[in-house]
């Protein structure tokens, strides 16, 4: 039972020219990873590329779990021409997981693009619960629409050219989903949110401006993705109390993979 | 039975194996994948007097068999080490090295005498890191700073063996490391990382936010092995040679070169159980080739 180990891809599938489904075998005993946690995948063979990339659980399964990602450079395209039967080094699941939404929460989920990778998991795990806003640029670019459908209490599409659900952004759709649905914003709420990080900003003021609890899950480029390296600063507010033992004028650092990948959208210094 | 310990100055490790400043947190963090009991030593990561919140991000970037780092050294400062790091390293029957770093002659020293104090067996001065404007390097580049740092050090030190580690940015290493022995320092250890760039050419911006950052792994194993050779043929204190081992034969190319020691960084992040999987295939390739000590094998370049 260890956290590094070898996993053999038993299915890499296409979900359209840049998205593609991965599904991996862990240990047996292995603990599951929980919504908002993620592994490193070794994409290489040899030194080149040399570092781990970085993948959100989308899916447990029986056997291991699954990874949805998307085509950036040259480690997820080796990912993609990977057949099922190959072996890659894993470390995981890493980081800490979204905080589970109360009984009496209802929560707001957001996913802008590849972020659906991150919650689609939590949006399973409480079925019905959960407010589903889901955006990307065109409707070839949403995914799992129909579980999602299934899992959610409500879903919202949108999409950058209308192809899909609603044109417009995720934030068009929640600025909409309150006004039209006033009582919502009386119901104790809780958000999520994973995407890119101009969104994940809007979403925090929003959740500041109306006091939702809101948790957000970050990206940045990771080496060891266990805490050892300090490569993956992301700058957070200082608590008064600490603030003196520091050097003035310096923000403060968290490490995404172990005090995130989510953090309390109220602590990030933006 | 072939032997694979080794004595750094008046300290013994048990294995020749042991972490790269900076790449290990502060030992706690690979505890759970590796048993830290198998070790020679931990090397932390570089600790001033007062906490560091490190560098803006992006603070690392892959490069071709090697990644650039502008951490800016980041760290939880020397009381919190002593209280909440400390402790839990002394749980293992493995040796502390303890890698410091200054802004003055005097931070050095008061970093020194306390860790003496605590009784961790050794402190490697880090006179060499490329990210931090002031302090670290310039020691390291300028000779008479750093013989007077080496020996101000030295002085100030009642138990803790005394490394150098030694910048990689001089055109002659091996008389920085002469230098290093001169004035007291029990051993030299190299190499740090090499300063370099990456630009995203879409953006025209460097890929890490510091602009230079050090370049480790695979990359520079040749660069690291050379310098090795070169203070070996320098120094008569023992050598602990790293700069991009990710396997037995990696570090036993540096061991031939002269190094009594090992360290091994960037390879932790590709994978963990790089450390204990080196003393494996040391230890086997001893048997195989019927050694009995390290000691044979140490320096033993055929140049001829
Ligand atoms: C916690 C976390 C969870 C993630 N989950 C997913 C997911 O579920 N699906 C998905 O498609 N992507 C996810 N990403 C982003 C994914 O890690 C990058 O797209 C991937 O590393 C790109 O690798 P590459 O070799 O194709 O790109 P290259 O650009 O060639 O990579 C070069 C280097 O930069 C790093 N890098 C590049 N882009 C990113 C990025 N956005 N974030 C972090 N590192 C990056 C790479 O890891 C590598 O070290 C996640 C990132 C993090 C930090
Ligand atoms: C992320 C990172 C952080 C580092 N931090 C330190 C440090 O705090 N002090 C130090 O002396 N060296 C530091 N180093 C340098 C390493 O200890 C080592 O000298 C160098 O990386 C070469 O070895 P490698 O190729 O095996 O990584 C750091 C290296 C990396 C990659
Ligand atoms: S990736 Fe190494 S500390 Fe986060």
């Amino acid at each position: 039972m260890s956290r590094y180990f070898t996993a053999t891809i038993t299915a890499n599938l296409s979900l359209n020219s840049r998205h593609f489904l991965m599904e991996l075998t862990s240990p047996k005993n292995e603990n599951q990873a929980l919504p908002g946690q993620f592994y490193m995948i070794g994409a290489g063979r040899g030194y080149d590329p040399l570092l781990k990339r970085a993948f959100s659980l989308f899916r447990n399964t029986p056997d291991g779990f699954q990874i949805l990602y998307r085509i950036q450079g040259r480690g997820t395209a080796l990912m993609r021409d990977m057949k099922a039967g190959t072996s890659v080094e894993v470390l995981g699941p890493l980081g800490r997981p979204y905080p589970e939404p109360s009984k009496k929460q209802t929560s707001l989920v957001i996913a802008g693009g590849v972020g659906i990778a991150s919650v689609f998991s939590l949006v399973e795990k409480f079925p019905k619960q959960a407010y589903m806003l889901y955006g990307a640029r065109s409707g070839e670019d949403l995914f799992y629409v129909a579980e999602l459908r299934d899992a959610a209490r409500a879903l919202i599409l949108s999409t950058d050219d209308g192809s899909l659900g609603k044109k417009g952004t995720v934030m068009d759709s929640l600025q909409e989903l309150v006004s039209t649905h006033a009582p919502l914003l009386n119901e104790r709420l809780i958000m999520y949110a994973c995407g890119p990080e101009q969104m994940l900003r809007e979403v925090s003021h929003f959740g500041m401006v109306h006091n939702i609890q809101t948790y957000i899950s970050f990206e940045a480029h990771m080496a060891c993705g266990v805490g050892a390296c300090l490569s993956c600063a992301v700058a957070v507010k200082k608590k008064k109390r600490k603030q003196k033992s520091y050097q003035d004028g310096e923000p403060l650092y968290k490490k995404v993979c172990t005090d995130g990948p989510v953090f309390d959208a109220g602590d990030v210094a933006w | 039975m072939s032997r694979l310990d080794v004595q750094i100055g008046s300290m013994h490790l048990k294995t020749p194996v042991v972490s790269a400043s900076g790449c290990f947190g502060y030992g706690e963090e690979y505890s759970e994948f590796i048993d830290l009991n198998r070790l020679g030593a931990v090397v932390v990561k570089g600790i001033s007097l007062k906490p560091m919140h490190g560098n803006p991000p992006p603070r690392i970037c892959e490069t071709p068999c090697g990644m650039l780092n502008s951490i800016g050294l980041q760290n939880v400062g020397l009381k919190v080490f002593l209280k909440e790091k400390l402790p839990f390293l002394r749980t293992f029957d493995t040796k502390v090295i303890v890698n410091i770093f200054g802004n003055s002659m005097k931070d050095y020293e008061k970093l020194a005498s306390s860790l003496d104090d605590a009784g961790v067996d050794a402190i490697e001065l880090n006179v060499s890191c490329p990210n931090v404007r002031k302090g670290g390097i310039w020691f390291g580049t300028d000779r008479k700073m750093l013989g007077k740092l080496v020996a101000a050090i030295k002085e100030s030190l009642q138990h803790s063996v005394l490394i150098t580690k030694l910048s990689p940015t001089v055109s002659d290493i091996g008389e920085f490391a002469q230098i290093a022995e001169d004035a007291g320092s029990d051993a030299v250890s190299l190499i740090n990382t090499i300063p370099g760039i990456a630009i995203d050419i879409n953006t025209r911006k460097p890929k890490i936010r510091n602009i230079i950052g050090g370049l480790s792994g695979p990359a520079i194993k040749p660069i690291a092995l050379r310098m090795v050779y070169e203070t070996y043929r320098r120094v008569t204190i023992p050598i602990i040679g790293m700069g991009g081992i990710m396997n037995a034969s990696d570090a036993l190319e540096f061991i031939i070169a002269g190094a009594t020691a090992v360290a091994i960084g960037t390879a932790n992040f590709i994978n963990p159980l790089t450390t204990v999987e080196i003393i494996d295939g040391i230890s086997s390739f001893m048997k195989q080739k019927n050694l009995t000590a390290l000691d044979d094998l140490t320096g033993s370049l055929h140049a001829g």
